[in-house]
C-alpha cells in the first residue's frame, strides 16, 4: 500500500461544479502528510461527470487525479459512493485515504472505513511526523482537550480533518494526469432515495456581511435573559446572532445561528456572550477580525480563538459593558 | 414497530476536568456523568414514534457499572427494558470494536428501527452510528431532524451544511443519527420512575463476546490545547473589565 490519497467533495449547483471548500484544507493536509511519509499525493473526485472537477484538480501538484464516474453517483446516496469508492479504494491500495470532514463525508466515511475493517479518524485538526508514522491531533469533550492518535496494521488509515485546520493557499500548483475510474454499481444496491435539496426560508438577516456581531450562548440560561444581550448590539449598531441551543429552543430565529449548520461570519468584531466554544460554533466566526469572549469558565474553549476576555458573570459583565458603550460613543 | 436507541453516558458539559496519571484519560473520581446530549434526543424521538405508532422502545448501552444510572433514567422516562454491556475499559477499544460489540447485540434483538445520537459529547468521532449500520447490512441516515414512518420504509429529513435539508426515504429496518435540539425533552415523572424500578435490565458482560481484534486507531495520549492566540484578560470589577473593553473597542480595535 502506498499514497495518499485525498477524495474532495463537489455538487452540481446551476449546472455547474461547486467544491465543497474545505475539500482545499483536506488536500492541504493530504499534501503535508504525503510529504511527511515521502509518498504520492493521489487526487480523486466522484459524481456523473467529473470531468471538470478532475481537470481543476489536474493543475495541482499530485501524481495522479481520478475522476470516479457513473450516472448512479447523480445525487449523493450513501450506498452509491460507499461502493464506488470501495472499488477504488481496493483498486489502487493508498496507505492512507484523507476526507474534508464535511456532513456528507460523515454520513458514508464511517462505514466504508468498516467495510476495510478500519476506524476513521475523524474531524482531525493537525498533524505531526514521529519518525515515519504521523500521529493525528483530534479535539476532545467539545474542544476542552486534545488527543493524539496513531493508526497501526496494515489497510488503508481514513482520515478527516477539520474545517478550518489546514491552509488551503498551501497546495501546490503542477499538472498531472487524469484517470477516469468507472466503477460497477447497481441501482438496486442503493437502498435509500434522496429528494432535492431545499433551505427552509430565504434567510432575511445576512450575518455574513455584518460588521459588528454580538453572539449568546447558553450562559443567557433563559429566553427573558434576552434583553440584556439585545440592549449590548443595540448600543454597539450590531447585529445579534447565537450559538446553536439558542436557536434550538426557539429563543431565536435559526437564521440567527452562527456555526457549521448556520452562517459563517467574518465580521470586525466578534462579542461571543457565555458562548463555551464548541468546534461546530468556532468553525462559524474562526474568520472574525477580533474576538472578545464574556464567559465565566476560564478554561472554555472560546477563549483559545478570542483576543479580548473577560472572565465573569455575564450577567454583571453585560449591561457594565452596555453602559461604557453607550457613554464612550457618547463622547 | 421495535425500536432501539444505543445511548452512551459521557462527563456532564462543564466539567472541570483532571488528566489521569496514564496520560490517556480523564481522573474519572472527579467527574460527573450524564446522558450524552444527542443519545437524549434519539431517546426521545423513540418514545414520540411508540406513542404515535405503538411498540417498544428498548435501550442499549455500553459501559462500566456508572452507566446503570442512565439506563435508569431512560427507563424512568419511558422506555420499555434495557441491555447494559458492562465494561470498563471500553477506551481501549476503537469505534469498530465498540460498534461489533453494539451490533452483535442489536442482531439478535431484530428490531425495525435503531436510533442514536449524531455523535458523543466526549470523543466526538460522529461514527458508531454509521458503522453499527454498515455492520448489520442495514441503510442508515445520519443528522436526521424529523422522522416520518410509512408502511415498511421511513422518511427522514437531513440537515445538510449552510442552511440546506434534504428528505430521504429509506426501508426498514433501517439506522438512524439524531441531532441535538429537533425536540423538547421530556422529564420523567415521579411514576416514571417508580415503574422504571420494575422494568426489566438485562446486564451482559462484554467480555462474554467474540475477543475484540487488536484495533487499528489508537489513543496515544490526551492534553490540554496549546493556546493559538494570546488572548488579553481583562480585568477588574464588571464595570471596570466593561469600561477597559469598550475603550479597546474604540481605540484598538476602532469599531465604536
Amino acid at each position: 500500500m502506498t499514497g495518499v490519497l485525498v477524495v474532495l467533495e463537489y455538487r452540481v449547483q446551476d449546472g455547474r461544479p461547486a467544491w465543497n471548500r474545505i475539500s482545499w484544507e483536506a488536500l492541504a493536509a493530504g499534501q503535508e502528510l504525503a510529504a511527511h511519509i515521502g509518498q504520492p499525493l493521489l487526487a480523486a473526485a466522484a459524481g456523473e461527470s467529473p470531468a471538470a472537477p478532475a481537470a481543476e484538480l489536474a493543475r495541482k501538484k499530485l501524481a495522479r487525479v481520478y475522476a470516479v464516474e457513473h450516472p448512479l453517483l447523480q445525487l449523493y446516496t450513501a450506498d452509491g459512493v460507499t461502493l464506488a469508492l470501495e472499488q477504488l479504494i481496493s483498486s489502487i491500495q493508498p496507505a492512507y485515504v484523507v476526507f474534508p470532514h464535511t456532513y456528507q463525508v460523515r454520513d458514508f466515511a464511517p462505514g466504508l472505513a468498516a467495510r476495510f475493517e478500519q476506524t476513521l479518524i475523524a474531524d482531525v485538526v493537525g498533524i505531526h511526523a514521529d519518525g515515519a508514522q504521523p500521529v493525528f491531533v483530534r479535539q476532545l469533550l467539545q474542544g476542552k482537550l486534545n488527543a493524539d492518535y496513531r493508526h497501526s496494521g496494515d489497510g488503508p488509515c481514513f482520515v478527516s480533518t477539520q474545517a478550518g485546520a489546514f491552509r488551503p493557499e498551501t497546495v501546490e500548483s503542477g499538472s498531472c494526469e487524469v484517470e477516469v475510474f468507472r466503477p460497477q454499481l447497481d441501482a438496486s444496491k442503493i437502498r435509500s432515495v434522496p429528494f432535492e435539496r431545499f433551505r427552509m426560508a430565504e434567510q432575511t438577516v445576512d450575518l455574513t456581511s455584518a460588521p459588528l456581531i454580538v453572539s449568546v450562548g447558553r450562559g443567557i440560561k433563559e429566553k427573558d435573559n434576552l434583553p440584556i444581550v439585545e440592549e449590548l448590539a443595540r448600543a454597539m449598531g450590531a447585529e445579534l446572532a447565537a450559538s446553536r441551543p439558542i436557536c434550538d429552543n426557539g429563543w431565536l430565529p435559526m437564521e440567527r445561528q452562527v456555526g457549521s449548520s448556520g452562517q459563517s461570519v467574518s465580521p470586525k468584531v466578534y462579542i461571543a456572550v457565555g458562548i463555551s466554544g464548541a468546534i461546530q460554533h468556532l468553525v462559524g466566526m474562526k474568520g472574525s477580525k477580533a474576538v472578545v469572549a464574556i464567559n465565566k469558565d476560564e478554561n472554555a474553549p472560546i477563549f483559545e480563538v478570542a483576543d479580548y476576555g473577560i472572565v465573569g458573570d455575564l450577567f454583571e459583565v453585560v449591561p457594565a459593558l452596555t453602559a461604557a458603550v453607550r457613554k464612550v460613543k457618547g463622547a | 414497530m421495535k425500536i432501539i436507541v444505543a445511548v452512551k453516558q459521557v462527563p456532564v458539559r462543564d466539567s472541570v476536568i483532571h488528566i489521569d496519571s496514564s496520560g490517556k484519560w480523564l481522573e474519572e473520581q472527579d467527574l460527573s456523568f450524564e446522558i450524552n446530549e444527542p443519545d437524549a434526543y434519539a431517546l426521545e424521538a423513540a418514545l414520540l414514534l411508540k406513542e404515535k405508532h405503538s411498540g417498544e422502545v428498548v435501550v442499549l448501552c455500553a459501559g462500566p457499572e456508572r452507566a446503570g444510572q442512565t439506563i435508569r433514567e431512560a427507563l424512568a422516562k419511558g422506555a420499555d427494558r434495557a441491555i447494559h454491556i458492562q465494561s470498563d475499559d471500553l477506551v481501549k477499544l476503537d469505534t469498530l470494536g465498540v460498534a461489533r460489540l453494539l451490533a452483535a447485540v442489536i442482531a439478535a434483538e431484530k428490531a425495525d428501527l435503531i436510533l442514536t445520537g449524531l455523535q458523543s459529547d466526549d470523543l466526538g468521532l460522529g461514527q458508531t452510528g454509521v458503522v453499527m449500520a454498515e455492520l448489520l447490512g442495514i441503510p442508515h441516515a445520519t443528522i436526521v431532524m424529523e422522522l416520518e414512518k410509512r408502511e415498511n420504509s421511513i422518511r427522514v429529513k437531513r440537515e445538510l451544511e449552510d442552511g440546506w435539508f434534504q428528505w430521504v426515504e429509506m426501508p426498514l429496518p433501517a439506522l438512524l443519527t439524531i441531532q441535538s435540539g429537533i425536540s423538547k425533552l421530556r422529564y420523567a415523572t415521579l411514576m416514571g420512575i417508580k415503574k422504571a424500578k420494575t422494568k426489566e435490565v438485562r446486564r451482559l458482560d462484554a467480555a462474554q463476546f467474540a475477543a475484540p481484534a487488536a484495533p487499528t486507531v489508537s489513543l496515544d495520549r490526551v492534553y490540554l490545547p496549546h493556546k493559538k492566540k494570546e488572548t488579553r484578560i481583562i480585568g477588574g470589577t464588571p464595570s471596570e473589565a466593561a469600561a477597559k473593553l469598550a475603550d479597546v473597542l474604540k481605540f484598538e480595535v476602532r469599531v465604536l
